[in-house]
């Protein structure tokens, strides 16, 4: 392979990550616990997406990966929210 | 690069396998995905149903599982640094504590999924066609659904980890040859990222 050297990650940064998915997810679940209607739903939703980013950038290594692995995988989820979306637009206008 | 030309049989490239390994992985995101799409637009019509039927899940066993499977995603990625450090002892023990982590969480699984089996709620028994409404019927389809598919994928990624615990210890994975247990690692947090969201849409609606 070429000469550049993989980047090695502390243990240290790993558990930091670690401590704010956990943190994370208890505060989820306080949050569903208090009844904030229909936005209830979307607190969880932010919280998991929050955490699905800290796991896609640190523990995926997306942070030291180069730009178009991260383009790629913008791209995918890009096209998982665009069929969200259009379905929703059918269900809520037909 | 002029000494790299020497070894022609060595087929390794960890940029070309980590590059499959996504693909494969956004394939997964998809197959997952879809099912997501499927689970909000019945949520949306049987609003109601799926409130009543998720109280049916005890939330307490589902933080667990995540937890279990958080920690279990900080040890795999670890184990690629001290793999990079040639650390073999650190690397088999902490890839160790994946597998078990994994084990744990099937365990809970079976637990779980037993008392639910035990109350007759299971696809198709007569307790859910009987007693309970359409829109609950179809929450506990898409639970065993997702959560089973969701399983499988551990049981997937047990069986990939405790091959790469193979290879570490006989050598044929070392840093400079990681990239089987790197892919390993990113398939066990994509399973990671998959519960992320299945946790707070099947347990903590209240």
């Amino acid at each position: 392979m070429e000469n550049e050297k993989h980047h090695i990650v502390p243990y240290r940064l790993y558990i930091f990550v670690l401590v704010g998915l956990l943190a994370l997810t208890f505060l989820s679940i306080a949050i569903t616990g208090i009844d904030l209607g229909s936005l209830t739903v979307a607190g969880a939703l932010a919280f998991a997406s929050v955490k699905t980013y800290l796991v896609l950038k640190y523990f995926m290594h997306l942070k030291y990966d180069k730009p178009y692995i991260v383009s790629m995988v913008i791209f995918v989820f890009a096209i998982f929210v665009v069929t969200i979306v259009v379905t929703f637009l059918d269900y809520l206008y037909r | 690069m002029e000494q790299a030309k020497i070894v022609v049989h060595d087929h390794y490239d960890a940029e070309a396998s980590k590059i499959g390994m996504w693909l494969f992985i956004f394939t997964e995101l998809l197959l997952f995905g879809v099912l997501f799409v499927i689970y909000s637009v019945y949520r949306y019509i049987n609003h109601e149903a799926f409130h009543l039927a998720a109280e049916e899940l005890d939330t307490f066993v589902g933080a667990v599982n995540t937890v279990i499977l958080l920690v279990s995603s900080m040890t795999i990625a670890m184990s690629t640094t001290s793999l990079q450090k040639k650390n073999k002892t650190i690397t088999l023990a902490l890839t160790g504590i994946t597998l078990i982590l994994g084990i744990v969480f099937l365990v809970n699984k079976y637990f779980e999924w037993g008392a639910k089996f035990d109350h007759g709620i299971f696809p198709g028994s007569e307790y859910l066609t009987e007693n309970l409404s359409q829109g609950e019927i179809l929450f506990f389809g898409l639970y065993f659904i997702m959560t089973g598919l969701h399983a499988l994928h551990i049981i997937i990624g047990l069986v990939l980890i405790a091959v790469v615990m193979w290879k570490v210890y006989t050598g044929k994975v070392h840093a400079e040859r990681a990239a089987l247990l790197e892919n390993s690692g990113l398939y066990w947090h994509l399973v990671d990222i998959i519960w992320i969201f299945l946790f707070p849409l099947f347990y903590l609606i209240h």
